[in-house]
């Protein structure tokens, strides 16, 4: 009996045990979880570092408008650099939070509760920065709204042949689901903090933005059935954006690029790096906050595992490729891999293969998988060879096509430098400004997999199985 | 002549091929259509050391922007060393016996289907009805997109202001501006350009024969590279009228499309140079 009440206990549970045992109750998760929204000195300082680097950015742009694109490391041939690369970048990170909340939601993953939340923010933020970029690259930056479809007397249209114009779609879509879907999950927290607030002035925002949650049944009803439409909404979309972003090259006739495995390779190299960055950002947070009896163990080796699995896919796709450009007998091809491995651009694509293939391989240990600070360190080495990942597709394809005239090199400028700098500025800053409005941990759900102190659950006591229905709808 | 090149279409637009033969044995590589290319089409020389040193301030002095391959040139002379398989590991060593000079000259090749086109995202490059593969200036965005995809490396982007005098790298100075050709524009920042294959030309000569109540004859007129070859090796005309005498040397049994495999259907015909073994027994 024991045993089945522990089951019930953790009903939503698919891959890892997620129960929080040192969570007691409400009360507990209420005061730590708003207890993270204190101003503290270190976090000022964060923001200040992050916005420096963000006005770096904006003024290296405003220079590079001024000037032309030139003033960016392109060597022709290699017309795309940089910019595209963090861009790809930014998207591929922006994955992992819908992932995590929309897909592992509707496969009912519990290790899924405590940090989807901010897997989500950061997918919000990533995506607004990735769709700077293309804004940023291209020559006349005042004139990217061409780009979208809208009613002019001259009745010219985007061109919809091209896969620039379905990565605005693509784009504008995911970004606009993405932040439907952060903050209907929010409704609940946020009625959480309007309730403690002291301040009239945030106390009214949150109101406002709670659209008045009085925490009824009807509400919590049409609250859970939206949640569930919107993480069904949200699902198709982790794999259709980045496959869309692939398109971007596949569509092409560029040796290296033209390949029919991008957009599956893509979509697992996105939610790969996104958890890596998912790591990067989680890991320091639980540490600096103390919440790692919320993000236990548990959680971080379930994610880690996650991390693994799209690390193998990855890997094996980067295999099938030169598979299939031996295979294929495309001299242009086969060169331009040669290439990329052995020759000009040797350096780079080892960078990749360590970091994406060869370092996760550790996380098959489950003791590294149980390391946060291995995990961090890990991650760090994912966001990296994740960004070389698509330096190695964007820029050694470019530099060695068909035309030996026209094979080329490529120096970025301190300008590309700046940019990127810049695109990490404005990401933490966000991120940063976000932290401190709302809750990094889902108050809401967290308390559903807390046993409610009303029936003075415990362990060994068999309990009724109602008591522990998922938060997948059903009207309690 | 395949591609989007049908003279049977309803739409009777497609009544022209634009195309064009290199005689690979009559080229010198003399760049003479170089030259006439710059006068002809407002190109932008871009290798003055005024326009350089943004770049790199401390390697640059004269052409940063040429060592950065940023050159302009709408028709460029190839140079290709032809070296015995032994000697593969020297390729690069072009004073080697043995080793023979191959040049080509290479531009935009109007393709039939054309790679650059379909991935504009406005429209800026499309195919004109005769042929062309159009690039409209004040459309272009700046994606470079079409320039990844072309796999000729035949379009040229502005990465500075040539065109504008207040710059830095204006292009024109006095008394350059002098000789720039009013019926082409000078192009903006930020946009990509190529060979048209003088389309203002090709417009002048359509609209002086409608003034004048008659069709376009053959080979009434012709391009600049064409014009300025001393040795007659380019040839330019309709391809779908028999009139122009290009259409004769099209069928010739030297003629070859560069990177036929592509599926582009380029409107450039290259006729192969043929040696004689003797030569090359001679040097080897």
């Amino acid at each position: 009996m024991a045993t089945i009440a522990n089951e019930l206990r953790r009903p939503n549970i698919a891959t890892a045990n997620v129960q929080l045992p040192s969570v007691r109750d409400y009360e507990q998760v209420t005061d730590e979880i708003v207890g993270t929204l204190r101003f503290s000195k270190g976090w000022f300082a964060a923001l200040l570092v992050a916005i420096a680097c963000m006005l770096l950015g904006a003024a290296t742009w405003l220079y590079q408008i001024r000037e032309g694109v030139g003033v960016a490391g392109y060597n022709p041939p290699v017309m795309w650099g940089i910019y595209i690369i963090t861009f790809v970048f930014w998207v591929g990170i922006g994955h992992a939070g819908t992932l995590i909340s929309a897909i592992l939601y509707l496969f009912r993953a519990g290790f899924r509760t405590t940090i989807y939340r901010c897997a989500e923010a950061m997918t919000v933020f990533a995506v607004m920065t990735a769709g700077l970029f293309p804004i940023i690259h291209i020559g006349r930056a005042w004139k990217f709204f061409w780009l979208i479809p809208y009613p002019n007397w001259r009745l010219l249209w985007p061109n919809f042949k091209s896969p620039l114009v379905w990565d605005v779609f693509a784009i504008s879509t995911y970004l606009t689901i993405s932040t439907t879907f952060l903050f209907v999950g929010l409704i609940p927290d946020i009625a959480v903090l309007r309730d403690r607030e002291k301040n009239p002035i945030r106390k009214s925002i949150y109101a406002f933005l709670s659209f008045g949650w009085r925490n009824t049944e009807r509400e919590w009803r049409h609250f859970a059935r939206a949640y569930l439409f919107l993480a069904a909404v949200s699902t198709p979309l982790v794999l259709s954006v980045h496959s869309v972003v692939s398109f971007d090259f596949a569509m092409s006739i560029t040796p290296g690029w033209h390949t029919t495995i991008f957009p599956p390779y893509f979509v697992a190299g996105a939610i790969f790096s996104g958890i890596g960055m998912v790591f990067t950002i989680l890991i320091p947070i639980r540490k600096w906050f103390r919440l790692q009896h919320y993000v236990t163990l548990n959680h971080l080796d379930a994610a880690a595992k996650l991390a693994l699995t799209t690390s193998l896919v990855v890997g094996c796709a980067y295999l099938v490729e030169f598979f299939i450009a031996w295979y294929g007998g495309v001299p242009a091809e086969q060169d331009y891999f040669w290439n990329r491995v052995f020759g000009q651009w040797w350096w780079a694509a080892w960078i990749m293969i360590t970091c994406n293939m060869i370092l996760p391989l550790s996380l098959f240990s489950q003791k590294l998988r149980r390391n946060p600070a291995w995990l961090w360190i890990l991650s760090i080495f994912i966001n990296i060879g994740m960004w070389f990942e698509r330096f190695v597709i964007v820029v050694p394809s470019l530099s060695h096509e068909f035309e030996p005239w026209m094979w080329g090199g490529y120096r970025p400028t301190w300008v590309d430098y700046f940019m990127l700098l810049g695109s990490f500025g404005w990401f933490f800053m966000w991120f940063l400004l976000f932290i401190r409005q709302f809750p990094v941990i889902a108050i809401s759900e967290t308390k559903e997999i807390v046993p409610p102190r009303v029936r003075h659950a415990h362990v060994h006591t068999p309990v009724d199985a109602e008591d522990f229905e998922p938060q997948t709808g059903r009207a309690h | 002549m395949k591609g989007q090149y049908d003279p049977n279409h309803p739409s009777g637009l497609a009544k022209r091929r634009w195309a064009m033969t290199i005689d690979l044995a009559k080229c010198t590589g003399c760049s003479a259509c170089v030259t006439a290319c710059y006068a002809e089409n407002n190109i932008p020389t871009v290798g003055a050391d005024w326009q350089g040193p943004i770049l790199h301030p401390d390697r640059t002095g004269p052409g940063a922007n040429i060592v950065r391959s940023r050159e302009m040139a709408w028709i460029r002379l190839e140079r290709y060393y032809e070296i015995d398989r032994e000697y593969k590991d020297v390729v690069w060593n072009a004073e080697h016996p043995g080793a023979e000079t191959r040049f080509v000259p290479m531009m935009c090749q109007h393709c039939g289907n054309a790679p650059c086109e379909p991935v504009c995202p406005v429209y800026a490059t499309y195919h004109s009805p005769d042929g062309l593969n159009v690039q409209v200036y004040n459309r272009c965005v700046g994606t470079r997109y079409c320039s990844n995809n072309c796999p000729y490396k035949v379009r040229y982007y502005n990465w500075f202001g040539y065109g504008e005098i207040d710059r830095s790298q204006y292009a024109f100075p006095e008394p350059l501006n002098w000789q720039l050709n009013p019926d082409v524009t000078v192009r903006g920042k930020g946009i990509m350009e190529k060979c048209s294959f003088c389309v203002q030309r090709i417009r002048e000569a359509e609209t002086i024969a409608k003034v004048e109540g008659r069709e376009v004859q053959g080979d009434e007129f012709t391009v600049a590279c064409a014009q300025a070859c001393p040795s007659r090796a380019i040839v330019f005309g309709d391809a779908a009228n028999e009139k122009w005498s290009v259409t004769k040397l099209i069928d010739d049994r030297r003629a070859y499309h560069v990177f036929e495999e592509l599926n582009v259907f380029t409107a450039v015909v290259y006729l192969k140079k043929i040696n004689h073994p003797a030569s090359a027994g001679a040097t080897a």
